[in-house]
């Protein structure tokens, strides 16, 4: 018994001693929020990890709600929010990661090449409900929509300045992935998601094609040099002076190093 | 180790058990209560069954719509499940030959531990298609109802036919003797001497259905409006839940647990009404 614990205290402080930058007494980095950029940092802080032996960081999801609640709190020492901060949450300083695109979706066998706005708003709002009444078949429209509190939902409403209880759907959905299955089994669909995710399935086979929005196509390309309008950021947030580990895993998670693994879940990284 | 001491050792082991088992739900209601209170005080019990509609982030909390959805589903399902059901029993014990029995048998325990999202993934990839034929995006209580029907249909076969094995030989043989019919066998005496089993494997199924949330959420479509045709989406409770907690701030979380709620205290009159029901058996 005496012996294990003198081989954890020995390894623990060789951990300690080994990590460099001398001041760091939390070796714990507890990350929590957003759902959306969760998986995403769970690989970057792995990558972290194994670079720094000692570090632990724990990322747990909730939403970004939780997240921008817990680094007010101080139970975590780093946020996710899959959004750009809200007037009353100014207090909070913002480190962007990575932006995420939202795109328009239809099936592919649609031959409707793009709607404007007020189409959109038009269809998701039931004043055109066929596909008729836009130049194409006779076809009645399926819009698909997302569950309340969805971050996309959220993106959504505001490019169309639409009020949610105005929305007529047919089909509500919660993630990316339920919606694009919905749209890709019924050719009337219409729905809006995460254009990363929509690239990788359209790729994959996956019968959906994206509509351009303002003239500007769909896709990672247009997030990424900003041109494309309908887009969020994900953003990590800090409450106050982060710790050091703090600010190195966010430099970290900032840099070109992480690049390959943002674009892994179809996130678009920043350019300088 | 005498006899009495072992009697006594295991007479408390098993009150243990029981206060364990009983504590554990009573925890579970007394967190549900907790987490609601919020809600329930800020914005009243009785606003849940007048708003307008259920628009948590407009302040508008209507569960009405939600709570026929939940009950429509499962009532549907189980009309559809339980004749099913208990005539596969029937034909296995007194119908089938012995292999086509026993590999009947294999073949709905094996529908029985299909997971409920691969259900929702085959209902949202082939069923849904295929009820969007009849008009609109095929996601609804239709759809709802066929697969939650065939989701519990295995639990009412399986608990019907080990109420049916479980009857006395005795009761059978004396029929035969009697010179009755299969058919007579089966309807007049097997079926009302296992009627408590069956009723029991018929309640199990019925909550089962209340509560399986990931499938229906996949077919169902999840618009929150009175259903008005077998094809119109629907969001059930449980869907309700796992489609918004995620994204929940605190009041809209503290709503949900409203809902939870809800869906606790149907279960407890589902579970009473099926008590009710097999006390009357036993008068008869």
């Amino acid at each position: 018994m005496f012996r294990i614990l003198l081989i954890c205290l020995a390894v623990s402080t060789s951990f300690l001693s080994g990590c460099g930058s001398g001041s760091q007494r939390d070796q714990k980095l507890t990350i929590t929020g957003s759902s959306t950029i969760a998986p995403l940092m769970s690989e970057i802080a792995k990558r972290y990890e194994q670079a720094h032996p000692g570090v632990r960081i724990d990322v747990q999801t909730g939403g970004t709600g939780k997240g921008i609640a817990d680094v007010r709190q101080e139970i975590a020492d780093i946020g996710m929010a899959s959004r750009a901060l809200k007037d009353e949450e100014q207090d909070l300083t913002v480190h962007p990661l990575a932006a995420d695109g939202v795109g328009m979706i239809v099936h592919q066998d649609n031959l409707i090449g793009q709607l404007t706005p007020q189409q959109i708003t038009a269809i998701f709002q039931d004043k055109i409900n066929n596909w008729s009444e836009l130049g194409g078949p006779d076809l009645p429209i399926t819009v698909v929509h997302k569950a309340e509190g969805r971050a996309t939902l959220e993106v959504f409403l505001a490019q169309f300045e639409i009020e949610n209880p105005t929305i007529k759907p047919d089909v509500i959905v919660g993630h990316n992935e339920q919606g694009i299955k919905t749209v890709a089994g019924s050719p009337g669909a219409i729905g809006y998601v995460s254009i990363g995710t929509a690239e990788a399935d359209i790729q994959a086979g996956v019968p959906i094609k994206l509509l351009p929005l303002n003239d500007v196509a769909a896709s990672t390309a247009t997030v990424a040099n900003g041109t494309f309008p309908m887009s969020r950021p994900l953003n990590l947030v800090t409450k106050g002076q982060p710790s050091p580990l703090a600010q190195d895993v966010i430099a970290f998670a900032q840099s070109e190093a992480v690049h390959d693994l943002i674009r892994e879940q179809y996130f678009v990284p920043l350019v300088d | 180790m005498s006899r009495s001491l072992i009697d006594y050792l295991l007479s408390w082991f098993t009150r243990a058990a029981t206060i364990l088992a009983a504590s554990i739900v009573l925890l579970v209601v007394g967190f549900l209560i907790q987490e609601s209170l919020p809600a329930l005080r800020q914005i009243g019990s009785a606003r849940f069954f007048t708003d307008e509609s259920w628009h948590p982030l407009s302040d508008r909390f209507n569960l009405v719509p939600m709570l026929t959805a939940t009950l429509l589903t499962t009532f549907g399902a189980v009309m559809l499940a339980a004749p099913l059901g208990i005539g596969s029993a029937i034909f296995r014990r007194y119908y089938a030959p012995p292999r086509i029995g026993w590999w009947y048998r294999r073949l709905i325990e094996l529908l029985a531990g299909i997971p409920s999202v691969v259900y929702g993934l085959w209902g949202l990839v082939v069923l849904v298609p295929l009820l969007s034929g009849l008009g609109g995006s095929g996601q609804g209580l239709l759809a709802a109802i066929l697969l939650l029907g065939l989701m519990i249909l295995p639990t009412i076969a399986l608990s019907t036919d080990v109420a049916l094995t479980s009857i006395p030989a005795e009761l059978i043989q004396g029929a035969a003797a009697l010179g009755l019919g299969r058919w007579s066998i089966a309807w007049k005496v097997a079926i009302p001497a296992a009627r408590r089993g069956i009723s029991a494997g018929v309640m199990l199924a019925t909550a089962r259905a209340i509560g399986e949330t990931m499938a229906v959420l996949m077919v169902a479509g999840n618009v929150v409006e009175m259903p008005t045709s077998l094809s119109a989406p629907i969001r059930t409770l449980t869907a309700n839940i796992a489609l918004e907690m995620g994204y929940a701030g605190t009041t809209h979380r503290s709503v949900l647990f409203v809902s939870g709620l809800l869906l606790m205290i149907i279960v407890a009159i589902v579970v009473l009404l099926a008590q009710l029901v097999q006390r009357e058996g036993q008068h008869e």
